[in-house]
């Protein structure tokens, strides 16, 4: 099974860390990238840009209308329009700062992964398991 | 207020010093656990409402023992419908033939652990039945050692509870023929219980688990003073807790073993641990745990008197290995050897571990590996074996210290 770690952190205080204590900050990031892949459990992961550049969409407006077809049900926002909002979907304290997608058996290897991550010294990691695609 | 304190002092005392014995005591005829919790529970509620106003009694143990007992006995009859009767008898018939409540509460903390190290019961939930039970951990704390949300683990606790009720599990000593794998299988959910409080530095109250589970072990000797491997576990936990202040430096970075300050360690525990070991090798054969506590007397006292003990740890280690077959085992012996043979020999001995899977996520193998290439001078390797190691490690400490161990190889 897939899981997703999706490291928060409080993005200000870490624009705040200069960038040599960064780069070892990086460095264990790769080694716990390196452990992951020996153990056959990494999948993918990127660091992801400030929230402040985020995009948004928003359906605004209109009533969210849902038909009957005969594939099943087809959703369709009608009268509303879609808006283009800059940052990210929610304030909150702590932004989504990057993710892992791992493999795991179970949530509990999957969060003893994620007690591994160096992210969990700094922030909070929220643990998804990944459903098949779509 | 005064008096209030008092009682209420009274009943933390017996709450730490005899929750085991009484819980253990009121589940060993009904194997109900949680019935057991809950009327001891209620006794201890009844106390604090009572005491303050009467008094403490002479034998709180015994007072509480008779109301959770009147408790018990209320929800069996709630319980039961058609075969009520038969239980409370029992009960009864075993309060008459045990003399009453005259304080002597036999202990049967034994039979308890017995139970939760039971083959029934799933592995990873023997270490945190007996925190709950014999110790009297709450589901939230034990959940935190764990790793696991409260709500998940108050679940698979009860769950683990009710299994021992129905599956007619005894609280009991097991028969002599199947008393060394169950008793392996109770000491190491007790050393379970003390890795938590070992690996966990920082964090609080993980120090008294430590605590806790080297008391365990002490209870466990002195019940079953003709088991060796008890008083082998002792001895195991106690050279380790023995060295704990040397561990860190006070800004917290991380101190290996050869690198301690020996004056930080405590004689005292040191002490107890070695008349523990030597009591243990009076009883007889060693096994697991006598032989890991007779490696830790063999460094504890390389370096306290520079005496080179590596030969005697090197074979302990061959020793241990043919005893349990274990990677771990085969990892350290490995170890040890780079110093009797060289870091070369240790590698080649260690090179067959590189095809098992366990060893893949195994922080310590990763950070062998990477010391004895390291001393070997293979730098490539040894990079790639301490990044991996680094990241495997959960402490931070110990990922700056493999950090700065990694930045020190020569370069290219």
């Amino acid at each position: 099974m897939h899981y997703m770690l999706m490291l928060y952190a409080r993005e200000a205080e870490g624009l705040k860390i200069p960038p040599e204590q960064m780069a070892r900050v990086m460095e264990d990031m790769g080694a716990y990238q390196a452990a992951l892949e020996k153990a056959d459990a990494f999948v993918m992961t990127a660091p992801l840009d400030r929230t402040r550049n985020a995009r948004t969409l928003r359906p605004r407006g209109g009533e969210i209308k849902v038909a009957q077809g005969a594939d099943g049900p087809a959703f369709s926002n009608e009268g509303g329009e879609l808006q283009v909002v800059s940052g990210p979907y929610a304030d909150t304290l702590e932004q989504l700062g990057g993710f892992f997608i791992i493999e795991a058996a179970d949530m509990d290897e999957a969060v003893a992964w994620a007690r591994q991550c160096p992210a969990a010294q700094w922030g909070s990691i929220e643990i998804r398991a990944m459903k098949p695609g779509f | 207020m005064r008096e209030a304190d008092e009682a209420r002092h009274a009943a933390e005392r017996v709450a730490r010093d005899s929750y085991g014995r009484l819980v253990a005591y009121l589940s060993a005829r009904t194997r109900d656990l949680a019935g057991a919790e809950d009327a001891l529970g209620e006794a201890f509620a009844t106390a604090l409402r009572i005491w303050p106003i009467e008094g403490v009694p002479q034998n709180p143990d015994a007072w509480l023992l008779t109301v959770a007992r009147r408790r018990q006995t209320d929800q069996l009859r709630r319980r039961g419908t058609q075969r009520a009767g038969e239980p409370t008898l029992m009960l009864l018939a075993d309060e008459t033939a045990e003399g009453g409540d005259d304080g002597d509460i036999p202990d049967r903390r034994l039979g308890l652990m017995f139970a939760c190290a039971h083959p029934a019961i799933e592995r990873g939930l023997r270490a945190p039945l007996i925190l709950q039970t014999l110790l009297g951990f709450n589901a939230i704390d034990i959940a935190a050692a764990f790793l696991i949300p409260p709500a998940t683990m108050g679940q698979r606790l009860v769950r683990a509870k009710t299994r021992l009720r129905d599956a007619g599990i005894p609280f009991a000593i097991p028969p002599r023929a199947e008393m060394a794998e169950r008793l392996e299988a109770v000491l190491d959910a007790v050393y379970a219980i003390y890795g938590k409080g070992w690996s966990e530095w920082e964090e609080d109250g993980k120090e008294s688990m430590a605590g806790e589970a080297i008391w365990l072990g002490q209870l466990l000797a002195r019940l079953l003073p003709d088991a060796p491997e008890a008083l082998g576990l002792v001895a195991l936990m106690g050279f380790a807790e023995a060295r704990r202040p040397a561990r860190r430096t006070a800004d917290g970075a991380y101190v290996p073993l050869e690198a301690q300050d020996v004056a930080l360690w405590n004689d005292s525990l040191i002490r107890q641990a070695n008349d523990a070991l030597r009591q243990a090798n009076g009883v007889g054969l060693s096994g697991r745990y006598q032989l890991e506590a007779a490696i830790q007397s063999a460094h504890v006292h390389r370096r306290l008197t520079g005496n080179d003990t590596w030969p005697a740890i090197t074979a302990l280690y061959a020793h241990l290995v043919r005893l349990t077959g274990s990677p771990v085992a085969q990892l350290n012996h490995a170890a040890a050897l780079a110093h009797t043979e060289g870091a070369e020999a240790a590698l080649a001995a260690i090179a067959p571990l590189s095809d098992d899977r366990r060893m893949q996520s195994y922080q310590p193998y990763w950070a062998t590996l990477g010391h004895l290439h390291a001393e070997a001078g293979h730098r490539a390797e040894a990079h790639e074996a301490l990044t991996v190691a680094m990241g495997l490690a959960t402490d931070p400490a110990v990922r700056a210290y493999l950090q700065q161990k990694r930045r020190a190889l020569p370069a290219d």
